[in-house]
């Protein structure tokens, strides 16, 4: 393999790992404040008790999101020098006001979200978690600026080979970016309350039918069943943006190659679209879908393939299947918000062991179809890492594949382990359940048994069920 | 740069402080890693790592910004530092992701596992150190450079005056983290830290005594720099006080004085970053490519100089607000929530 295919493996495989940790971060950051808006209107322990248990998994998770996302920041210059000394002058300041407006912010709060609840008043104590969750949706706009730049640049010259930001305006509101912007953060959203929801689900199929366990799932549901069909709203029209834009990636996406004259477009359901014989073999077709799903109109029809020359053409084949796999996960979940709908008129939500079967089943859905919508959209923009300006191939530093295998080697090993066990101890706090540690009343230090000194009560409390990872056992 | 104002003498100046605020604050919070192998017992171990478990998220940010800085003021310098320092530069990220999840981890990990962390705690934060150093010494030691991209090889960092400074840097947070720590601790941890802080300072002396001779011997612009007039009278203060904050250390940690020993800890560390900066001064490549020539487009330095000037002070007031809320000595078996 060439050190180019080894650099983008390398980047895909970080950044993979890496964008699950956020997703989880910004849907849970806003969930938790929700949750503490809800028990400082109504003094109702359900809430406050769910806070502190999403709090622990928060905890968890936003550790690994900071150290993967370190990698990232690092990696646009040990992967992609030749990229970031043409580019950096647009997608380094974007970085930085990132840094300097979303992850400082989340960092400064965060101490005193996680560890203040009886250091400060009730008041402070919601603003620190206010502004977390405020720093998890203006870190996503800078990134999704930067990205959506580098799919739909616009507002800049190159002078001397490299590229000069004329009007900063026209770059952060590039055409693609308010579409990835809700795109991205409607499908943290939808991820996040998937998982809430199939960890209720996991707790009331085991027969624990407690107040915040039906809360989870409550408002799990109600989520996913607003949220769903917007996303498919918004994708649909993110779709007719990326046609405007890159018709090349719409094209493979569809895995349709040409078109005959006086012919509207079908819609391809399946098939397997053959990059090397320009055709989509075993292609199950709907006549007229494709015109109307992406020109709303009957007989409208959209660039094929073969009108790109074959250097320019994105891997149909790869496109075409995660495109797939993300809108067939976002009509489940449309199904399964439907469902919920339903069972909730009968009365029946906490009690229909199928629904509740689906519900768990679902829980990595948005997950997977975030990771199926990213390799879309950045698959789909090859062989340009900035679209139409600069190609992937130009655009990788110098290594050779050994220094790079060895890294990749140790990046995987690595990431397995060290995020394969974080998962781990996130599912086991998710056992417990929010109903382990319910002291009852505001946590006092005095009477509380998480502040006196663990270990002798350690048969009752493990420490897995700390209120926070700082729960000390010792003497 | 039309208006007169030299943006990317104020841009050097930016990052040079998000990295020095990067040195002190992950200093001492690397330095805690450092120093677990000195202490066995768990429950200091946990007071430890409690000292600064609600501020190390921040304290690695500026690693962050220093890093995004670079990129939008100095993108040639990124480059070209980042595929230089390739490797070096992976170590310190997978050192850094060990002991980021071991902080998080070893609360939640059961006795049985709790070990693991504590050694992936302690080899993380030995591994980022010492790559820091690593890449702190070949950034010293200049990179081979053409037609504005990287031309040498992938070990080129490899030199002996890159790992020793790998070593140095290990002293240099180890004596933040025992500082830190005699600040935030009371008893026998407290006692342990004021023990083991005046072979470390010594140590440090030794080290920054090694590289203030080693460099101008190795480069030949760095001893003119120094030795010439006017100058050595301008610069000479630089090493007098290093010598006069490493033994107030010395003095200090021997009384009874709590934030003393910190406070000249972060002077001495402070001192250090000047010299090296006087030596390096105005290259952002060294040997040869200078701040002006790697310089972002003035139009990505105004607009990002903006921001930066504006919310730079919001950060450190919400910052130090962080610290107060958790100010005062961590107790034994005290946890927070
Ligand atoms: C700000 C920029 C940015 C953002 C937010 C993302 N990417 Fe990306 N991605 C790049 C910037 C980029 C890049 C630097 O531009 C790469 C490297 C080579 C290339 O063409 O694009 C790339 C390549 C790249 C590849 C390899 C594609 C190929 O080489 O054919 C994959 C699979 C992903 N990315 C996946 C993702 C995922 C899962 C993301 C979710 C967060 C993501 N990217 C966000
Ligand atoms: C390749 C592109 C990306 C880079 C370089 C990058 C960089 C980073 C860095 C350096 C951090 C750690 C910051 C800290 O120290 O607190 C981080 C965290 C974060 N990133 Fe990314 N990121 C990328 C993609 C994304 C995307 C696509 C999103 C969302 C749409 C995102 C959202 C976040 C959020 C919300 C956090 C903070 C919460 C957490 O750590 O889990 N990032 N990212
Ligand atoms: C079911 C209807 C959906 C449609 C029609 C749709 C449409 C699209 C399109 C056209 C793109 C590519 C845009 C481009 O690269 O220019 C995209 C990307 C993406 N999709 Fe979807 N999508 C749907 C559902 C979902 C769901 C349910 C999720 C996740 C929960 C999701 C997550 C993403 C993500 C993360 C991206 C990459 C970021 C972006 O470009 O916005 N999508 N989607």
């Amino acid at each position: 393999m060439s050190a180019l295919d080894l650099a983008r493996i390398q980047f895909g495989f970080t950044v993979s790992f890496h964008i699950l940790f956020p997703a989880i971060t910004i849907g849970l950051a806003s969930y938790l404040a929700v949750l503490e808006g809800l028990w400082l209107a109504t003094r109702d322990a359900v809430y406050r008790d769910l806070y502190h248990f999403w709090s622990k998994v928060f905890a968890i998770n936003f550790a690994m999101g900071v150290v993967s996302g370190l990698v990232m920041a690092y990696e646009f210059g040990t992967n992609w020098s030749y990229f970031t000394a043409f580019a950096g002058g647009v997608t380094g300041p974007l970085l930085t006001y990132e840094v300097l407006t979303a992850f400082f912010l989340e960092a400064g709060f965060l101490g005193v979200m996680l560890f203040g609840w009886n250091k400060v008043g009730p008041g402070l104590h919601f603003f620190a978690t206010l502004m977390v969750a405020l720093g998890t949706l203006v870190s996503a706009t800078w990134i999704l600026a930067s990205n959506s730049w580098m799919q739909t640049p616009q507002g800049f010259e190159i002078v001397n080979g490299r590229v000069v930001p004329v009007d900063w305006l026209k770059v952060i509101f590039n055409p693609s970016f308010p579409y990835r912007l809700t795109h991205m953060v409607l499908a943290s959203f939808l991820s996040t309350g998937l998982f809430v929801g199939a960890s209720a689900a996991w707790h009331l199929l085991r027969g624990r039918s407690s107040p915040p366990i039906r809360t989870m799932l409550s408002m799990a549901m109600w989520l996913v069943a607003a949220l769903a069909p917007l996303q498919i709203l918004v994708g649909d029209q993110h779709g007719l943006n990326t046609l405007k834009y890159q018709p090349a990636k719409i094209a493979a996406m569809e895995g349709h190659w040409q078109n005959t004259p006086g012919e509207s477009v079908p819609l391809i359901l399946f098939g397997w679209p053959d990059m090397a014989a320009e055709t989509t073999r075993y292609a199950l077709e709907i006549p007229y879908l494709g015109s109307l799903i992406l020109t709303h109109s009957l007989d409208g029809v959209i660039p094929g393939l073969k009108e790109f020359k074959p250097e320019d053409r994105p891997d149909s084949t790869v496109v075409f299947w995660t495109f797939r796999i993300m809108v067939g996960l976002g009509m489940l979940m449309l199904a399964l918000g439907a469902w919920s709908l339903w069972l909730r008129w009968k009365k029946d939500l906490f009690s229909s062991e199928l629904f509740l079967r689906a519900a768990l089943a679902m829980g990595p859905a948005g997950l997977i179809a975030l990771l199926a919508g990213w390799v879309t959209t950045e698959m789909g923009r090859q062989p340009w890492v900035v679209y139409g300006i600069m190609r992937t191939k130009d655009a990788v530093s110098n290594h050779s594949a050994l220094a790079i295998t060895i890294t990749l080697t140790a990046f995987i090993i690595l990431y397995f382990a060290v995020f394969g066990m974080g998962v781990a101890y996130m599912m086991k706090v998710i056992a417990k359940g929010p109903d382990d540690d319910s002291g009852g009343g505001q946590p006092d230090p005095e009477t509380d048994p998480h502040v006196r000194p663990a270990r002798p009560l350690s048969a009752i409390k493990t420490p897995m069920d700390a209120p926070s990872f700082s729960n000390l056992r010792g003497e | 740069m039309d208006m007169g104002i030299d943006l990317p003498l104020i841009w050097a100046g930016i990052i040079g402080f998000g990295l020095m605020m990067y040195v002190i604050m992950d200093g001492f919070d690397l330095g805690i890693g450092i120093l677990f192998p000195f202490v066995q017992d768990p429950g200091d171990r946990d007071t430890m790592v409690n000292t600064v478990a609600p501020v190390w998220d921040g304290n690695e940010t500026w690693l962050v910004l220093g890093g995004a800085g670079l990129l939008a003021a100095f993108p040639i310098a990124y480059s070209v530092i980042l595929s230089a320092a390739y490797l070096p530069i992976i170590a310190m990220l997978m050192g850094l992701i060990c002991r980021g999840v071991a902080f998080e981890f070893r609360f939640k990990a059961d006795e049985a596992h709790k070990p693991i962390w504590d050694r992936a705690f302690t080899g993380g934060s030995y591994v980022a150190t010492f790559s820091q150093g690593v890449i702190l010494g070949s950034f010293i030691n200049g990179f081979s450079v053409t037609n504005g991209a990287y031309s040498g090889s992938p070990l080129d960092w490899l030199t002996p005056f890159g790992i020793f400074s790998g070593f140095g840097l290990i002293i240099a947070y180890a004596l933040l983290g025992t500082t830190w720590l005699i600040l935030k601790t009371e008893s026998d941890l407290q006692t342990r830290m004021r023990s083991l802080a005046r072979p470390i300072a010594f140590a440090l002396l030794a080290t920054i005594a090694v590289v203030s001779l080693w460099t101008p011997l190795a480069h030949p612009e760095i001893s003119s720099r120094w030795f010439s007039f006017p100058n050595i009278v301008f610069f000479s203060p630089v090493p007098i006080l290093v010598v006069l904050s490493t033994f107030a250390i010395l003095w200090a940690v021997g009384r009874d004085t709590h934030a003393l020993p910190f406070v000249l800890a972060l002077i001495l560390i402070f001192l250090g970053y000047t010299g090296l900066a006087i030596s390096l001064w105005p290259n952002i490549v060294p040997p040869s490519i200078s701040i002006w020539e790697a310089a972002s487009p003035p139009q990505s330095l105004g607009f990002t100089l903006v921001g930066a000037l504006f919310i730079i002070p919001f950060i450190l007031i919400y910052t130090a607000w962080a610290y107060h809320v958790f100010r005062g000595k961590v107790k034994a078996g005290e946890g927070y929530h």
